[in-house]
């Protein structure tokens, strides 16, 4: 039979599919467990994710939450750091922290046979941590040297100053490694206080997927992290970043971080916008994805595949449980630095107005974002990080399967709504690392006030 | 009990020479499609450098009979795609709801039989000016990101295909005509030099029929003769870049087996005994005891007609590049010698067998299911060789790796590069020659 090529084939029914079913647990020591069934390969994925992220550091200690996520595969009971790594490397073990704006995940992977193992000696690990002075020493010194190299390194140039530009006095405004001054002046009491306060079983919720029934896996949990007791002294918890006000109205601001020479300028550009908590999540998700969420979005394609300033432009909204910013993010060549803050700039008022989203970037957003939605699903290691965002943001083991119908439901007058009241190009904050002799006088002539010009990394 | 590690499939080969792949896995109702084209950068001339890639952009701009871009319709059916380019082979993704599977396989289709009626100068200026601004980005414009090009350039001869970069030569890609690119479509894009893997929530019978329905009338060419070309380098040769970096990094490559050759699999685990992670000899003495250096890493460049190994750290402030060196010369001397330990096979061995379990978690993208089937496919003529490359790693010894650093980390056979900031070459290796790239 030959193919018709007059037109491309039409769609089938949208495909059923049933999403992971959660089952609730909660330990005598106040450990909150999700254990999620995932079939297929026998791989095990354990999540713990512990209150307090970056947004956790006491002033002029930033970095401390890091560093002391850090110390957890540095050594435990008689293990040193590199027994540590010689056991996960045994069971195959895939060992990952991050350490985001309101919590630090630790991320295991094994295989399913190794997950009794491999959970006890994240236990291990977790909950009684060698936190010794050389170990100590000897990471802070790596983090140091790292902070040093991250100054060659324009998106983690542009990434630092932009969020003291945004959180100028706020818990949320640095990076999780923290600043040269800062990381200096930690001394390892203060990362065993800070375990000792933030490390506790109550604090934490722990996800476990993979190729087991759910009887075993909390089995698993049980056996690793049941005997686990925290502190019954509460020392200095640190307080939740989210319930710092920030001030979502700092007005707009042009900055540069000089870079000589430089081939392209990072591109920041944004402000604080929203809290994931907002009623108002699926419209400005679909929002983003017509602006600049994906391939096919008015930002993408204007700087890439009309002017070819650029590999590629995204904007995203940096979901936190306070209030997180919206931002565009690209790498421009230099010639074309201020064209590219004026299209960015004026692609975003459209949106707010003059050109509304149309009838075509609704459907294709929408379907985009919901028909491609069960395909997050397919590894252990994805539904338990997807469970752990649920417990990150208080939301429901119903979650997934509403996200569909709630984006479907959004309007084209829901977008152009949120656009006014999330988006405001005269509050932006435009911020270029980049070639200053090369930029300075085309950046000033694009009306957004004075050039601010920024220290160095 | 440990449960078998393999990738079960089919495959049968069109008429008009195209192979076809196909595995099932029902878990998710997500089919992957994945097509390779066995061309990549090796297949250039040099001053000619940068086309393959800047091609695989075109394919994206659109076809004859789809003539726009084509992301539009496949994100609106909720596909993910991409594609990339590298020395050797050129691959083209997408991962559709089983709903859009017609649609990916009649735009892959319409790409591979008649591109070239939708290509115009116009869209040909515009990818131009993407890949300058890839290249400014990924390597201009990074740290440390010229020394793969300082490295190709020392290893490999300048008529060797591997002694550019994918990514072409800045003057190559500004003299580059419209009119090659109908030559290169014709050469390399048709169904006798591709390979296509479906995997995900399809029939295996459905599979092969719509295979045969999209493809099965589009014309063959000759398939392209393999290249053939040899390297080694005869002497030690020491470089030095200078940088815009903060601290200076030393890299040191050798010639190794191309990718699945005998001592192929060695050299991927001896990098790992030797750099990666806590335990690894390397990182254990230069970052973790004596803390001379940040970081030290190993990689064995696996690559169809000759691999390189290599290895780099960077200094930590106000140490050298010569003691890091020399250290990591008699790390070497000493394997070389005593081969690694038993303890160090196990745990090497248990981290291949997990790895490979891992890569079995998703159907498509880069590195998924389909993908790993296209290159056993295209590199080998044998997409059955999943669990014959575990075996690899399972049939080493001490003894194999051992020969293996005997045989290809020999010192006097090895480029020595160090990137250092700038103004400040003195703190490269000493007998350094400066060496520029651009």
């Amino acid at each position: 039979m030959a193919v018709d090529r007059s037109r491309l084939p039409a769609l089938a029914a949208d495909p059923q599919f049933t999403f992971p079913q959660i089952v609730r647990h909660e330990l005598a020591n106040g450990l909150k467990i999700r254990t999620v069934e995932h079939q297929g390969v026998p791989v095990v994925t354990l999540v713990m994710q512990i209150d307090g992220g970056l947004g956790a550091d006491p002033p002029e200690c930033e970095g401390l939450a890091s560093l002391t996520a850090d110390m957890v595969d540095e050594g435990t009971g008689s293990l040193s750091a590199i027994d540590v790594s010689d056991a996960l490397a045994r069971i195959g073990g895939e060992y990952d922290v991050e350490v985001g704006a309101d919590v630090t995940m630790f991320t295991l992977t094994t295989l399913a046979r190794f997950a009794d193992r491999g959970a006890r000696l994240l236990s291990d690990m977790l909950t009684s941590p060698s936190m010794r002075d050389t170990d100590f020493e000897r990471v802070r010194k790596l983090r140091l040297d790292r902070l040093r190299q991250l100054k060659d390194l324009p998106p983690a140039v542009a990434e630092r100053a932009f969020l003291e530009l945004l959180y100028p006095s706020h818990p949320y405004g640095h990076l999780a490694i923290g600043g040269d001054a800062s990381l200096r002046a930690l001394t390892l009491d203060d990362a065993v206080r800070f375990h000792a306060s933030t490390f506790l079983p109550w604090r934490a919720t722990l996800v476990v997927a993979g190729a087991m029934p759910h009887d075993e896996l909390l089995a698993v949990a049980r056996n690793a992290f049941g005997k686990w007791t925290g502190e019954e002294r509460l020392l200095n918890v640190p307080s939740a970043a989210a319930h710092v006000t920030a001030d979502a109205n700092a007005s707009a601001c042009l900055a540069i971080v000089p870079r000589d020479g430089a081939a392209q300028s990072e591109l920041r550009i944004g402000h604080l916008s929203a809290r994931r908590d907002t009623p108002d999540y699926a419209p400005l998700v679909v929002m983003n994805a017509i602006l600049g969420g994906q391939f096919v979005s008015r930002i993408n394609l204007k700087l890439r595949e009309e002017k070819a300033f650029t590999y590629g432009a995204r904007t995203g909204f940096d979901w936190r449980r306070g209030l997180g910013p919206f931002s565009v993010q690209t790498s421009v060549h230099t010639a074309a630095t201020a064209e590219s803050i004026a299209d960015t700039l004026q692609e975003i008022a459209g949106l707010r107005g003059p050109r509304p989203a149309t009838p075509q970037e609704m459907s294709l957003a929408q379907a985009s974002l919901t028909r491609g939605y069960p395909r997050n699903f397919e590894t252990a290691g994805q539904v338990a990080r997807s469970v752990a965002q649920l417990a990150l943001f208080g939301l429901p083991d119903t979650y997934f399967a509403e996200f569909v119908p709630k984006v479907n439901a959004v309007t084209a007058d829901d977008v152009t709504r949120v656009a006014q009241n999330y988006l405001d190009p005269s509050r932006a904050i435009a911020l270029v690392v980049g070639d200053r002799k090369v930029t300075e006088e085309s950046l000033v002539q694009l009306g957004l006030g004075e050039l601010h010009v920024l220290p160095p990394g | 009990m440990t449960t078998a590690i393999e990738l079960p499939h089919a495959k049968r080969t069109l008429a008009n020479g195209l192979d076809v792949l196909v595995h099932e896995d029902r878990r998710v109702p997500i089919v992957a499609v994945n097509l390779w084209y066995h061309v990549g950068s090796k297949n250039e001339h040099s001053g000619r450098t940068g086309f393959a890639h800047l091609f695989e952009h075109l394919m994206f701009e659109g076809s004859q009979h789809y003539d726009g871009g084509y992301f539009a319709p496949l994100q609106q059916a909720g596909a993910l795609l991409n594609g990339s380019t590298n020395t050797d082979r050129t691959n083209y993704w997408e991962v559709v709801p089983t709903s859009a599977l017609d649609l990916a396989l009649w735009m892959e289709s319409d790409r591979m039989g008649y591109l070239l009626p939708a290509l115009t100068p116009e869209r040909f200026e515009t990818q131009r000016g993407v890949v300058l601004n890839e290249r400014r980005q990924n390597y201009e414009n990074r740290p440390y990101g010229m020394a793969l090009m300082a490295l190709s350039e020392a290893l490999f001869p300048p008529e060797h295909p591997y002694h550019w970069l994918t990514i072409g030569a800045v003057d190559d890609l500004r003299a580059m005509e419209f009119e090659d690119v109908r030559a290169f479509f014709r050469t390399y894009y048709h169904p006798a030099n591709a390979s296509l893997a479906l995997a995900g929530d399809i029939d295996t019978e459905r599979a092969f029929a719509l295979a045969e329905q999209y493809f099965g009338d589009i014309p063959p060419a000759d398939k392209p003769q393999p290249v053939a070309a040899s390297a080694s380098v005869p002497r030690e040769i020491r470089l030095v870049l200078e940088d815009r970096v903060e601290l200076p990094r030393v890299y040191i490559a050798w010639h190794s087996p191309a990718m699945f050759a005998e001592g192929d699999a060695e050299a991927d685990l001896l990098a790992d005994l030797l750099a990666n992670g806590k335990t690894s000899r390397l990182y254990r003495t230069l970052v973790y005891d004596k803390r001379l250096a940040l970081d030290v890493s190993a990689y064995q460049h696996s690559r169809e007609i000759g691999s390189f190994f290599l290895l780099a750290s960077t200094a930590a402030p106000g140490q050298s590049l010569s003691e890091i060196a020399a250290i990591i010369d008699e790390r070497i001397q000493t394997l070389a010698e005593e081969g690694p330990t038993d303890a160090e096979m196990e745990r090497g061995l248990a981290q291949a067998e997990a790895h490979f379990m891992y890569r079995l978690q998703t159907v498509g993208g880069f590195g998924g299911k389909s993908d790993q089937l296209n290159a056993y496919n295209v590199f080998r003529g044998d997409p059955d060789f999943f669990a014959g490359d575990l075996e690899r790693y399972r049939r080493a010894t001490p003894l194999t790796v051992r020969n293996a650093v005997r045989m290809y980390l020999a010192f006097d056979r090895r480029v020595l590069l160090s990137i250092v900031p700038r103004g400040q070459a003195a703190l490269a290796l000493p007998g350094s020659e400066p060496v520029t790239v651009s």
